[in-house]
């Protein structure tokens, strides 16, 4: 605990919130407009409010997408104040600088596994301060040294005496005593709701069907907006037919559109948007519209030529992340060298909720309801978009229906916003699936080179590890990509001669963040390789792995544990093989084992159980950590057998659920999850969960047949391709 | 031309003005604002918004709603707050984002109405037409496995 309580948290709310109120029955509001709040109660940082019937209030300023962060957050605040956790309510906080991330205040947002890791000291914090004015007040008022008081349960007691008070009647004396900016904060023994398995806040209305997500929105007035969009990427409007869209009864307004540039690509958006009373009105004036396009910007793209263009860059002269020692002196004196390449494909976000966002643009004002992972950069863009005064939006943030990376992104917010400015009516605008898909910015494909030197003693004393992947995140005064090389360039193992290049690959295919990122694609290649390692020095994956984590006791600790609550080593019941992988991600560390079996015949992998160790330090719910793992774990193997999306004629052609799909129920499996009690760093936990799955199931089916899966997804074919080989 | 429709959706009666064709998912969520019911692909490949018709699970983006006409419509608001199923996802903790889950109770409710012993091969086939992009596929399982028993001992 380095800092300490920012002055900023201290300012006094002025404003506006209700966006969403949440009590632990479950939603029970849901504000369309905003509303003054509370200006009674205790409130000593912008983080809650405690009000004279002991109700704390908690602002989170963190969405929701099942990640569990409204409950999370307000369990720190809740212990370290010690309030009875039955009165704790939650708001969403409003998109006001007040309440952005700590500790810049320079944006507010939810991504990178950092709700809990990154409001774990503010709010720990916020809250030991109240106990301590609380306490202080109780003090004063029986006139009794301060170190004799003691609070629970939302009271002050003094033992001594056997008096005690409920907070609700010290409000007003401890709102007088100045915050202390360096509480004590309690020992993790003294916790009693942190660590604890509290049901989520939010779950009730998720099981009534009340939880309100970005579509659920319905404004008085409001139309309904629907886009054509360039079908292919780089196309524009050469003409269509205005005319024959506004014939359709219901349509109102037809308008054209244009998306922002996305970094690091050519992509755009360009299109027409078309406005009606309902939503089929909406879509038979699209229908109507008869856009012809100009043949966009790489009309040839396809599968075939982003598959061939990948494997190409293996052999291009890539830009050096990271050179430590003698990698070529290394490999010329090793007594093995090992080589392999490995292959994924771009994949989609495909969130259960399609892109939207309801926007009404009035003259002196600008709402926006949208399921955002970053409200800041929306308010930003209205800003910029309508000429209003930040002050003047107001960005309501719903529950998301997954965001994984893809609600991280503006566009669908921007796209809404100039429909709304155009039309200056309230305006709900909808994303089918097939746009969902087609205008996704995706997880880069990726193809991967390692070669390593093994010394005869089975160590590896070089790694040279070409990765080619498009850029899209380049920081400044750098030219390397951070997530293309991300894991890379701090590698875990302790191998003394390491290179890293990376290859930019060239295609207008626009990418982002997608659950884990880079780790997604590197956590599969990095731990693949490291098993085939192990297999060339003819050691167990396990022991081959500890070898090289001497001095990385989390990291060996997370694989002891996985192999030792796995069984590892022992015969199994039921699988054919089991695999490992381990990986570093988001300041966790994850340790996996899989169990499976092959069908030869057909190619079909079953996994039987996946067993998962996870240290991500301090946990503050672990039901929630236990999700998130297995949650992680089911979309990396989602991705791992089934997933690519599929180009064709300068464009996206995979459409839905039948040409891009998901795992389903009858491919689901068990997942035993451990978590490290640990007094370390704190870590995430949305993200790290998903690199070490593909790898160990990959290893697992390697244990099992002989054949190495080296390239995603492994689809029944590429089995049967790799059982050949064996 | 858009018709006047009368739906009787959760015992209640509810008339609306739209094409015959219109899906009945699209009227029960932005005609009616029951917003339980979503929306997910269009094709029904997902079953985000299965709903009960005549207490058969159905897929509301794939019925027009005029067929819909005369027909006992249940939604995710429809199934009562203390029914086993709405419990169990609750003990068990299932929802994650959640937006999937009305369309996964609609057919889980489907299920351990008409087999409150199902074998996880009924589960499977109950259910395959259900995706949740969270992974919350195990806790569904032990959900019904929970709320089946409740039906059969109640």
């Amino acid at each position: 605990m380095s800092s300490t309580i920012d002055r900023r948290e201290f300012l006094t709310r002025t404003g506006f919130t209700l966006a969403v109120a949440v009590t632990p029955s479950g939603l029970k509001v849901f504000a369309m407009g905003e509303t003054d709040t509370d200006s009674e109660g205790f409130q000593p940082t912008v983080w809650y409010t405690l009000s004279s019937d002991n109700q704390l209030t908690v602002m989170v300023n963190k969405v929701e997408m099942g990640q569990g962060t409204h409950t999370a957050l307000p369990m720190i605040v809740a212990d370290e104040l010690d309030v009875k956790w039955e009165q704790v309510r939650i708001e969403q906080a409003p998109t006001r600088k007040q309440y952005y991330d700590p500790p810049s205040f320079t944006r507010m947002g939810t991504g990178g596994s950092g709700g809990v890791r990154g409001m774990y000291e503010p709010l720990r914090k916020a809250g030991a301060a109240g106990r301590e004015m609380l306490t202080q007040a109780a003090a004063n008022r029986w006139k009794v040294p301060v170190s004799e008081c003691q609070t629970s349960e939302s009271r002050v007691h003094h033992q001594t005496s056997g008096r005690s008070l409920p907070y609700g009647e010290l409000l007003k004396e401890a709102s007088q005593l100045p915050v202390p900016e360096n509480p004590r904060l309690k020992d993790k023994s003294e916790f009693t709701i942190m660590g604890r398995p509290i049901p989520r806040l939010d779950i009730p209305a998720k099981v009534n069907g009340e939880a309100k997500f970005g579509i659920d929105i319905f404004v008085p007035g409001m139309l309904y907006g629907v886009v054509a969009r360039s079908p292919v990427y780089g196309a524009e409007v050469q003409s269509y037919d205005e005319k024959a869209a506004r014939a359709v009864p219901g349509v109102r307004h037809v308008v054209r559109v244009d998306t922002p540039e996305v970094q690091g690509s050519s992509f755009r958006h360009a299109g027409i948007a078309v406005c009606a009373e309902t939503l089929d009105a909406a879509w038979r004036g699209r229908d109507a519209l008869n856009i012809k396009w100009s043949p966009g910007e790489s009309p040839t793209l396809s599968t075939e030529t982003v598959d061939r263009d990948l494997v190409a860059g293996l052999e291009k002269q890539g830009l050096s992340a990271r050179s430590d020692g003698d990698v070529q002196g290394a490999l010329g004196n090793a007594h093995q060298q090992v080589q392999a390449e490995y292959h994924l494909p771009y994949l989609a976000h495909v969130t259960m909720e399609p892109m939207n966002c309801t926007v009404h643009v009035q003259p002196d004002r600008c709402d926006m309801w949208i399921a955002t992972q970053g409200q800041s950069r929306n308010l930003d863009t209205a800003v910029e978009l309508t000429g209003l005064k930040p002050e003047q939006v107001h960005v309501h943030t719903t529950y998301l229906g997954c965001g994984l990376g893809r609600r991280g992104r503006i566009d669908f917010g921007h796209e809404a916003l100039q429909i709304g400015k155009a039309i200056e009516e309230p305006v709900k605008v909808i994303w089918t699936r097939e746009e969902d898909i087609g205008y996704d910015l995706f997880r880069p494909g990726n193809s991967t080179r390692i070669k390593a030197a093994l010394d005869k003693q089975g160590r590896v004393t070089a790694w040279s590890h070409k990765v080619v992947a498009p850029q899209f995140s380049v920081r400044q005064g750098s030219s390397i990509d951070t997530q293309a090389t991300s894991g890379l360039t701090r590698l875990q193992y302790q191998i003394p001669n390491v290179s890293v290049d990376w290859v930019r690959l060239e295609n207008p295919i626009p990418v982002t963040f997608w659950r884990s990122v880079g780790s997604s694609h590197n956590g599969f290649t990095v731990e693949s390789f490291m098993d085939e390692l192990a297999h060339a020095a003819g050691k167990d994956p396990l022991e081959f792995r500890l070898q090289h984590l001497k001095e990385n006791p989390r990291l060996h600790g997370v694989l002891e544990l996985v192999a030792d609550k796995a069984g590892w080593g022992k015969s199994l019941t039921g699988a054919e093989g089991r695999g490992i992988a381990g990986y570093y991600s988001y300041r966790s560390y994850v340790a996996q084992v899989a169990e499976v079996s092959v069908d030869r015949r057909t190619g079909k992998v079953k996994v039987h159980r996946v067993v998962c160790a996870v240290d991500c330090g301090p946990h503050v719910n672990p039901d929630t950590i236990h999700a998130q793992m297995m949650g992680a774990i089911t979309m990396g193997l989602s991705a791992a057998f089934k997933e690519k999306v599929l180009f064709a004629d300068g464009g996206v052609k995979s459409l839905n659920f039948f040409d891009y799909h998901l795992l389903r129920m009858s491919e689901s499996f068990p997942v035993e999850v451990h978590i490290v009690d640990s007094e370390d760093s704190i870590g995430g936990c949305g993200e790290p969960g998903l690199p070490p799955a593909a790898p160990a199931v990959a290893n697992a089916i390697f244990n099992a047949t002989g054949a190495r899966l080296r390239r995603l997804p492994m689809t029944p074919e590429q089995v049967l391709q790799a059982l050949k080989q064996v | 031309m858009a018709q006047s429709i009368t739906l009787k959706i959760n015992g209640q009666s509810h008339t609306v003005e739209a094409e015959p064709d219109v899906p009945l998912l699209w009227v029960i969520r932005e005609y009616l604002q029951l917003s339980g019911t979503k929306f997910g692909c269009g094709i029904a490949q997902c079953g985000a918004c299965t709903v009960h018709v005549d207490g058969q699970p159905m897929r509301s983006c794939q019925l027009q709603v005029i067929r819909a006409v005369g027909r006992e419509i249940t939604t995710i608001e429809g199934i009562r707050e203390d029914h086993p199923v709405k419990q169990a996802w609750i003990d068990i903790q299932v929802p994650q984002c959640g937006y999937c889950q009305s369309g996964q109770i609609m057919s889980a409710v489907a299920l351990v109405e008409k087999n409150s012993n199902p074998s996880e091969d009924d589960i499977i086939q109950a259910m395959e037409g259900n995706l949740c992009r969270c992974g919350t596929y195990t806790r569904i399982k032990q959900a019904i496995y929970q709320a089946a028993e409740e039906v059969r001992n109640s």
